[in-house]
């Protein structure tokens, strides 16, 4: 606000409205380039491979990347508390194989993935608690879930571990058709549910708006007299439970368990947060645009496996050159607004 | 301000004490050390030689995190550092000669001390979150590391540049003696000049640092540049003790192991005051940690779980809340305990 003080305006009410429409169009800013850049990526795809421009190469990004979406919903709570959860990976990793050892051992699908949302939801809890109630930073505190939940992995299993129950594998399979060419997987819909489910507690809820609240400015929000202690044991909480979801739907996708899998997935889970235009610091963010993060991440994969050319660590460092584009983005939209 | 430091590295050496005497009374021979082939031998001697990549690393982070900030792209530094030595010395035409070899470890400086200026780049001039900075490295720099060595794991056959990981000079593993020099030199560097403190005063207010004249632009610069010719020397030490450099293993996760080990040591990262002791014995006790694995018979898969539970312990018993609990010391200042990590 006070960066537009210099200019003058010519009546208050206009200058009001000006302010406004300035304000809300920097804080969406980072996330419209987001989708800019992605709706950019896929023309120009499109124009150097025409097999490119077809409804299902988009359906795709959405069918192979379920679970980092729901991965990257659950690390922007986090992460719009000013907080952080690199326990992630390892927790969809410990999930798939829970999933994978019971079914094995004969239990019924739905028993199964109850027992690995409330493992998943549990660990969340367990580490929010530990955050809030010790004080200790939730860097080295996820840190700490990381090395657990992967470990348990090894304890259940050094092999991998394949999943032939009917249900899972008739999930792995089926195909929704959308149209005569087009079709998505059920892994799809249960993403996008997460999404709503998402979108709608974190913008139409008393706990979403708390969320904003805590990562906007933490002492303020208490002195509201807003439920900080209990929203941020929470946050990591949903995390958690998004990472449970995750597994599974992972177990969707590849049938089967195996102890290293979904590694360094953590870091995939922040960049996507990051570039689709979440302020690390907290307050600022949108779950959708996470979304288009995961989006453009997809798209970077789809790009090189087209090309064929070009080797798969590209990948890694494109990542890396578009993670730095962004924050010197927000950089500069952070400096405009105080 | 003895007593502070005593109580601050109290926790810590105790930890390491308790681990020590545990594999002492479980394998009655660890504590021993013996001579043979004029190099000297010992499950000590194997725990510094092993843990040497991860307390260097920690040095760099300690000052790091001493300046409030952090530093995650030291895994892909060791990385980078290891391929481009090994690279240049598979491609250079005497591939075994000791002045290949020097020339290689320069090459692996120059790399880590770029990749330094470009974190305190990123952070000191263009102002972004240390975390988000050092990410971006962190993310392309293993793509970067496999970049140069084409994807393939390089080996190399040169015996001076072997020496620095696997070597023994005056009965000691190399490697040992170089971390006690850097160890030595960032000690007198930042405990007998202003720096150690000039560091601190950053860490703790840069807003007020900067208005009583102090240019923490420049002393942010300095960590990162120390962190990566660390990182860089610890590439160098790993990839020379295997005779390769292999872009995607080398020094995975080691950032976490220095973080904690930082953390372990007393320093808090929400930066200010720091312990270079403490981070040398939190390295200790995250290296000892995987050797009582050994010693207890406790099967291998279940390493990292042993290492969350005392990770957790450990920093549990640092907590001020915890402690306030147990009543073993005073609460910190509520000032330190409230503040937020950039994280």
């Amino acid at each position: 606000m006070s960066s537009l003080s210099t200019v003058a305006p010519p009546t208050p009410q206009k200058a009001s409205a000006i302010r406004h429409r300035l304000r809300t169009g920097t804080r969406y800013a980072p996330t419209l380039a987001t989708l800019a850049l992605f709706i950019l990526m896929f023309v120009v795809g499109a124009g150097m491979y025409p097999s490119f421009l077809s409804g299902q190469v988009l359906l795709n990004l959405f069918i192979d990347n379920t679970f980092l979406i729901v991965l990257a919903v659950g690390m922007t709570f986090v992460i719009l508390t000013g907080g952080i959860d690199l326990s992630v990976g390892a927790v969809v990793a410990l999930s798939m194989m829970v999933t994978a050892t019971m079914l094995q051992n004969g239990w019924n699908p739905a028993t199964v993935i109850l027992a690995v949302l409330v493992i998943g939801g549990g660990l969340g809890l367990l580490m929010g608690l530990i955050i809030q109630y010790f004080d200790i930073q939730p860097f080295i505190v996820t840190l700490a879930g990381m090395f657990l939940a992967r470990g348990l992995c090894y304890v259940i299993s050094l092999e991998s571990i394949s999943v032939t129950d009917p249900f899972f594998t008739g999930m792995a399979q089926a195909r929704i058709p959308l149209s005569e060419e087009l079709f998505i997987s059920p892994g799809v819909l249960i993403a996008l549910l997460v999404i709503a489910v998402a979108f709608f507690i974190l913008h139409h809820t008393r706990f979403g708006r708390t969320v904003y609240a805590i990562g906007g400015n933490e002492h303020s929000a208490m002195l509201m007299g807003l439920a900080v202690k209990s929203t941020k044991v929470l946050v990591y909480c949903v995390s958690g439970l998004c990472s449970a979801i995750a597994g599974i739907l992972f177990s969707f996708y590849s049938l089967s368990g195996y102890s290293l899998a979904a590694q360094g997935m953590e870091l995939d889970a922040i960049a996507a947060v990051v570039i689709g235009g979440t302020l690390l610091t907290g307050g600022v963010g949108y779950v959708l645009g996470s979304v288009v993060g995961v989006l453009v991440l997809g798209i970077v994969q789809t790009f090189i496996a087209y090309d064929g050319t070009l080797s798969s660590w590209w990948t890694k460092i494109v990542i890396g050159g578009l993670l730095l584009v962004f924050i010197l983005l927000q950089r500069l939209f952070t400096r405009r607004t105080p | 301000m003895k007593s502070i430091l005593k109580n601050r590295l109290a926790w810590p050496v105790l930890a390491l004490a308790a681990l020590l005497a545990v594999n002492q009374i479980f394998r009655g021979d660890f504590l021993s050390l013996r001579m043979q082939d004029g190099h000297l031998y010992g499950s000590i001697i194997d725990i510094m030689r092993n843990g040497a990549p991860t307390i260097l690393i920690a040095l760099g982070m300690t000052l790091v995190i001493a300046s409030r900030g952090i530093d995650l792209s030291v895994g892909a530094v060791v990385a980078i550092a290891g391929a481009a030595s090994c690279a240049y010395i598979a491609a250079s035409p005497e591939p075994a000669s000791p002045a290949t070899a020097a020339v290689a470890v320069v090459i692996a400086v120059v790399a880590g001390l770029v990749l330094g200026v470009w974190n305190g780049f990123l952070v000191s001039t263009i102002g972004v979150q240390p975390i988000i900075a050092t990410l971006v490295l962190m993310t392309a720099g293993r793509g970067i590391a496999q970049l140069i060595t084409d994807g393939q794991i390089v080996s190399v056959t040169n015996d001076s540049y072997k020496a620095i990981g696997a070597g023994y000079l005056f009965t000691l593993p190399v490697s040992i003696l170089i971390t006690a020099v850097v160890f030595v030199l960032a000690a007198v560097l930042t405990r007998r000049t202003a720096l150690g403190t000039l560091i601190e005063a950053v860490g703790i207010n840069p807003v007020a640092s900067r208005l009583a004249g102090l240019r923490a632009r420049n002393i942010i610069w300095i960590v990162y540049i120390f962190s990566a010719f660390c990182a860089a020397i610890a590439g160098l030490m790993i990839s020379s003790n295997v005779t390769a450099a292999d872009a995607n293993n080398a020094g995975l996760y080691i950032e976490m192991d220095a973080i904690l080990a930082v953390v372990i040591g007393g320093t808090s990262l929400a930066g200010g005051r720091y312990s270079l002791v403490g981070t040398v014995v939190g390295a200790f006790i995250i290296q000892t940690l995987t050797t009582t694995v050994y010693t207890l018979g406790i099967p291998p898969e279940v390493t990292l779980v042993f290492k969350a539970l005392v990770v957790i312990a450990v920093c549990l018993l640092q907590a001020p809340k915890a402690r306030t609990l147990l009543r073993n010391l005073k609460p910190a200042s509520p000032l330190r305990t409230k503040e937020k990590v950039a994280a």
